[in-house]
């Protein structure tokens, strides 16, 4: 009478059993990852959001309330507006700028028949440099404002004076130091993604383009390669848009001189620098925060804005 | 524990011990141990200074106090690059330096970052410190630093280049734009002034110059149009085309002098004794010039004060070490003021009697602080001093009208102040 029970009630403790010990392996797996992802992400963010509706002076303790003044302060400093109308220009040159280079680039490499490899290295070797290393390098030896700088010297060969490169607005040759240096350290890295897109294009769309007698560079490259690269381009596009909302270093040590408050980085300071002299030199670190949350906000946005121009996240071919 | 894991099931209580150790190793790995030996270790952050022979002494200092206090080691802590940043950023920490250098401001103070030192001072020392110092370290009557070193800067020019041009050492800025000017050559600018044209450089001393302040009894004063003239004097020189700019190291360093890449430089007097190596007895120097017939001569009072963290577990024995380090220790000041960059000691009984400030220019530097170094109150922060700098570079750089501007930066100095008087 008794014994059906007793076996489907262990049964029963078996399979809790058993659950348990899926369970116990499922969080164990799964704790790891999780417990990264709250403690350098969410409790930062979180910890972020609530210092940037503080006053947080020399401390990163929420808890003296403001409500949303670090955001209208912010919103009401020119300098503020100005590095978001910095960075917009600098971003709306550079990223088509660095587009239309790495792809000339890759495509050059793409057609040599002998040497790819070598060109490829070469081309790619900036990557590896850092931008403090290549900013210093271009402020200090390449575009220094001495007659014995390398740009300056160059300049003397055509009897011309020396130029200050960087530190005068009228010409503004510092955007010259700051778009060939960046320009220089990324476009080697887009150029590789390039590349690794070019192959993938299968030989028999060239060979059948050539049986429907498209003839000439241009019109291959406008009806064949272009689409084919679409992935590509646009996985570059949202990169290269993102990174140059992040523009930091170069800025930071071009224009930054002996400290980052230096008077040439009024020239064109980028929000990233704004917000690091308002919470590492001024130490308020409730508008640092504020000023963090609002440039992630223009990033979502504008990747948001460009993903549905170019149709990112949307099937192949439209 | 050799068992093999996959046959014995891991028991919640195992797990639990396992987590258990492998976070407090994790902890315990990042949290700093306070004794060595049984030894208390207190660590002291400097920023790098230039000079040669600074390291090995700040070293040498620490090793001495633990051979006169051997329950202590002093682990120095020597730091390149931005140290503003980085020292503020140890400072909300529990594991900052116990001792450090820097620059008293008064948000320090109200976050409660810097431990009160009036204990430390005898009435001998107190009277013997310069008046200044203790004024500019002291909040609400407390004093919370000890100046270390004075600084003050120097207009550094070659005689000889100044008889060869038919020229007196500059009396009015006037004068000394045309002297930068007619020292210009193609291969040498007249002036150095900072890669950014004298933003950084002259952002107070200008003003001075022309009798202008920027923050007194609590109320931003600068927005009159004696600065905005001074702003205005600074943006022609940037513009006479006599400035150097773009040069390897900034205006604190002396090598855009002494290369020849600038005929005439502003720097502090720290570079004096390597200038002087290299110019020789040609060399010579003068506290910046007044504005006009209206302005004063007037030079930054400006160096490193020795604060301790008030967050730290000693701050009495991290005391006692300042003390006897920054107070009671003569030998050491006098060695690190005149032993490496020449700086003036706080101290006006070695100020009045080192040997090595007996030279003509240090001498005579030494006497130009006392009468025209000027300097900001705690009061004045580093927002401030960011929203004048953009002014000044708008009006320098960008052209802009500087009483506009001027105005604007006051607006924007007030609303910090507002914030830090709240």
């Amino acid at each position: 009478m008794n014994a059906p029970a007793t076996a489907t009630a262990q049964r029963k403790t078996q399979a809790m059993h058993k659950n348990l010990q899926a369970g116990i392996c499922f969080w164990s797996f799964l704790m790891p990852a999780l417990a990264g992802l709250v403690l350098f992400m969410a409790i930062p963010m979180v910890w972020g959001f609530l210092l940037s509706l503080s006053h947080a002076q020399n401390t990163i303790h929420p808890g003296h309330f403001i409500g949303a003044r670090n955001y209208t302060d912010l919103l009401t400093d020119p300098e503020f507006l100005n590095s978001l109308w910095t960075i917009l220009v600098f971003t709306l040159f550079i990223v088509p700028a660095t587009f239309a280079f790495s792809l000339w680039l890759a495509l050059a490499v793409h057609s040599i028949p002998k040497g790819k490899a070598f060109f490829r290295t070469v081309f790619f070797i900036p990557t590896a440099v850092s931008y403090a290393a290549a900013s210093l390098i271009a402020r200090m030896s390449f575009f220094s404002g001495t007659a014995s700088g390398f740009a300056n010297h160059l300049v003397g060969l055509f009897g011309m004076q020396p130029v200050q490169w960087i530190g005068t607005a009228s010409p503004p040759w510092y955007w010259l130091v700051l778009v060939s240096v960046r320009l220089w350290l990324q476009v080697g890295f887009y150029m590789i993604i390039f590349l690794a897109a070019l192959q993938e294009i299968p030989r028999s769309l060239y060979e059948a383009a050539a049986l429907d007698g498209a003839t000439g560079g241009w019109t291959v490259l406008r009806f064949i390669t272009l689409p084919q690269l679409r992935n590509a381009s646009v996985s570059i596009l949202l990169l290269n848009l993102i990174a140059a909302f992040q523009a930091f270093d170069e800025f930071y040590n071009i224009l930054g001189g002996s400290g980052s408050s230096g008077g040439n980085i009024g020239l064109a300071r980028p929000p990233l620098v704004y917000i690091y002299n308002v919470a590492l030199s001024s130490q308020d670190f409730g508008r640092g925060a504020a000023g963090g949350f609002i440039i992630t906000a223009l990033i979502v946005l504008f990747t948001l804005v460009q993903g549905r121009l170019l149709g990112f996240g949307s099937k192949e071919g439209r | 524990m050799a068992t093999p894991m996959l046959t014995t099931p891991v028991t919640r209580r195992q797990m639990l011990k396992t987590f258990v150790f492998a976070g407090g190793a994790l902890l315990s790995g990042c949290a700093r141990s306070d004794y060595i030996d049984g030894k208390l270790v207190l660590t002291q952050w400097y920023h790098q200074y230039g000079e040669k022979g600074t390291f090995q002494a700040v070293h040498r200092y620490a090793r001495e106090y633990t051979r006169v206090n051997p329950h202590i080691i002093v682990k120095v802590v020597w730091i390149p690059g931005d140290y503003g940043t980085k020292l503020a950023t140890a400072l909300l920490t529990p594991d900052g330096p116990d001792v450090f250098e820097s620059t008293l401001t008064q948000a320090m103070v109200e976050a409660g970052q810097t431990a009160p030192l009036n204990d430390l001072f005898t009435s001998q020392d107190l009277a013997d410190f310069n008046p200044r110092d203790i004024a500019l370290n002291s909040v609400n009557g407390k004093i919370y630093g000890v100046k270390m070193i004075d600084d003050l800067g120097l207009l550094y020019y070659r005689k000889s280049m100044l008889q060869s041009a038919g020229m007196q050492p500059p009396a009015t800025l006037d004068e000394l734009m045309t002297l930068a000017a007619k020292l210009t050559t193609p291969q040498r600018k007249g002036l150095f002034l900072g890669n950014d044209g004298g933003i950084t450089a002259m952002l107070n001393v200008l003003p001075w110059s022309a009798g202008a302040d920027f923050l007194v009894n609590s109320q931003i004063v600068f927005n009159t149009p004696r600065t905005v003239l001074a702003y205005q004097k600074l943006q022609q020189l940037n513009q006479g085309g006599s400035l150097l700019m773009g040069a390897a190291s900034d205006w604190w360093d002396p090598s855009a002098f002494t290369s020849g890449q600038a005929a005439m430089q502003w720097c502090g007097m720290w570079a004096y004794p390597a200038i002087a190596r290299a110019v020789g007895s040609d060399l010579g120097a003068v506290i910046w010039p007044p504005l006009d017939a209206q302005g004063v001569p007037v030079t930054f009072l400006g160096g490193w004060t020795a604060m301790v963290n008030a967050n730290r577990p000693h701050v009495e024995e991290a005391k006692k070490f300042l003390q006897w380090q920054w107070i009671q220790n003569r030998a050491i000041q006098t060695d690190w003021c005149v032993g490496y960059g020449f700086h003036v000691p706080p101290r006006l009984s070695l100020a009045r009697t080192t040997p090595k400030l007996q030279q003509p220019v240090p001498a005579y530097a030494v006497n130009m602080l006392g009468k025209y170094g000027k300097a900001t109150p705690p009061l004045w922060n580093a927002a401030m001093g960011s929203d004048l700098t953009n002014a000044v570079t708008n009006i320098v750089k960008l052209g802009q009208p500087a009483a506009q501007q001027v105005a604007a930066a006051a607006d924007m100095c007030n609303r910090e102040l507002q914030r830090e008087l709240e």
